[in-house]
């Protein structure tokens, strides 16, 4: 649904500002959106003071300084702190990123950082993500075959594995499905970049007998084609992946079986 | 009234309507055709910048201009009307509203199109 202006209770107000470290010769400025379901209150953006010299270089590292030093509150996920989990998805610095990988230093003046954009929120930097993930499971992301097992595996040559990759690094952060503004108006009935491009990676794979119902599957005025090439996602991944090439080609195969 | 239908029910919704590749094709189509056909039509004008009334219509009254001329027109009404049907289905989500816009798209495109036709064809046939 569109919608240009926030919701009333959406409406972000300026929050606290939390005391400076003492004794610290370096600091650096976070901006942090926080809401609690608990409390009844709108949004808040809370300011932080991190000191630079006591803590790691990524924003992760500084978001975890605060959670430890200053404001045991502040509530975000994260996991690997390497970029392969895909837990610590969040908008950092206007951008849809990884807190893990994204570098302070990268940013200048102080570090905004919200949640993945248009997703209900579950606390502060929590987005809910229960609808990108039944959207994954519509799709059917795994391998459907018909024919008899084979004894030991089902072969693949390697210029047809060479075919999944750019797609399988995807680690479903959902950095690109946020990021698209298609998915903000549509998220209900468009299934996003990151779920296409999962689609995608099935849909090529060499050993998968589906590809003709999961092209019929996709096929959808709604489903595929909102992609209107807007490379938000594409610019955004924090794997450096394609989903809209991704999409190009599912339409192109679209075409091919059409015409 | 809360939704207590799982979120696969409500992903999965009514279906997939299994079309939606011909509008994608249609556009590239006219497109395509009207790549030229532009081309065509935005030198006609200049062409005839100045010239009087008379002059215009004997020009379009010329089989190797008309023809073009009413390719251009009716391909880039059906166009544009697929398109307009595109914005409407990003942005209208009220459901009455959607298709009520989608048939005024419909109509408006056949009542210029109508018009051009009639037009067109008086200054070839009619006197």
């Amino acid at each position: 649904m569109v919608e240009l202006t926030l919701p009333k209770n959406s409406k972000i107000r300026t929050g606290k500002t939390w005391p400076k470290p003492e004794g610290a010769t370096n600091l650096r400025e976070y901006k942090i959106y926080r809401w609690s379901p608990d409390d009844g209150e709108t949004p808040s953006i809370d300011t932080y003071f991190v000191d630079t010299d006591d803590c790691g270089p990524m924003v992760l590292d500084a978001l975890l300084w605060i959670k430890d030093k200053v404001d045991p509150t502040l509530t975000l996920r994260r996991s690997c702190r390497e970029g392969i989990c895909g837990s610590c998805a969040m908008n950092i610095d206007g951008t849809n990123t990884l807190a893990c990988t994204k570098g302070s230093d990268d940013i200048s003046g102080a570090v905004k950082i919200y949640p993945l954009p248009h997703m209900p929120v579950v606390k502060d930097l929590v987005p809910d993500l229960t609808v990108p993930y039944a959207q994954l499971t519509s799709i059917e992301p795994y391998l459907k075959t018909v024919s008899p097992e084979p004894a030991k595996e089902w072969l693949q040559s390697h210029e047809d594995r060479q075919k999944l990759d750019g797609l399988y690094e995807c680690i479903l952060c959902f950095c690109c499905q946020t990021s698209c503004p298609s998915y903000w108006w549509n998220g209900d009935r468009y299934l996003g970049p990151a779920v296409l491009l999962q689609a995608y990676r099935w849909l090529i794979d060499s050993r998968d007998e589906a590809t003709g119902e999961r092209l019929d599957n996709l096929e959808d005025p709604f489903r595929l084609y909102r992609c209107h090439t807007i490379m938000n996602c594409a610019q955004t991944c924090p794997k450096g992946l394609n989903p809209a090439k991704a999409i190009a080609e599912i339409k192109k195969m679209m075409v091919e079986r059409h015409v | 009234m809360a939704d207590m239908r799982t979120p696969l029910n409500r992903v999965r919704g009514l279906g997939s309507t299994k079309s939606g590749t011909s509008h994608f094709w249609a556009v590239r189509v006219s497109s395509a055709a009207l790549l030229p056909l532009s081309l065509f039509v935005i030198g006609l004008v200049v062409s005839l910048a100045g010239s009087s009334f008379a002059e215009v219509r004997a020009t379009l009254g010329q089989p190797l201009v008309w023809v073009p001329v009413m390719l251009f027109i009716l391909i880039s009404l059906e166009h544009m009307r697929l398109g307009m049907q595109e914005v409407v289905s990003d942005y209208i989500h009220n459901e009455l509203v959607k298709v009520t816009l989608m048939m005024l798209n419909s109509f408006f495109v056949v009542l210029v199109g109508g018009i051009c036709v009639f037009s067109l064809l008086k200054i070839a046939f009619g006197g």
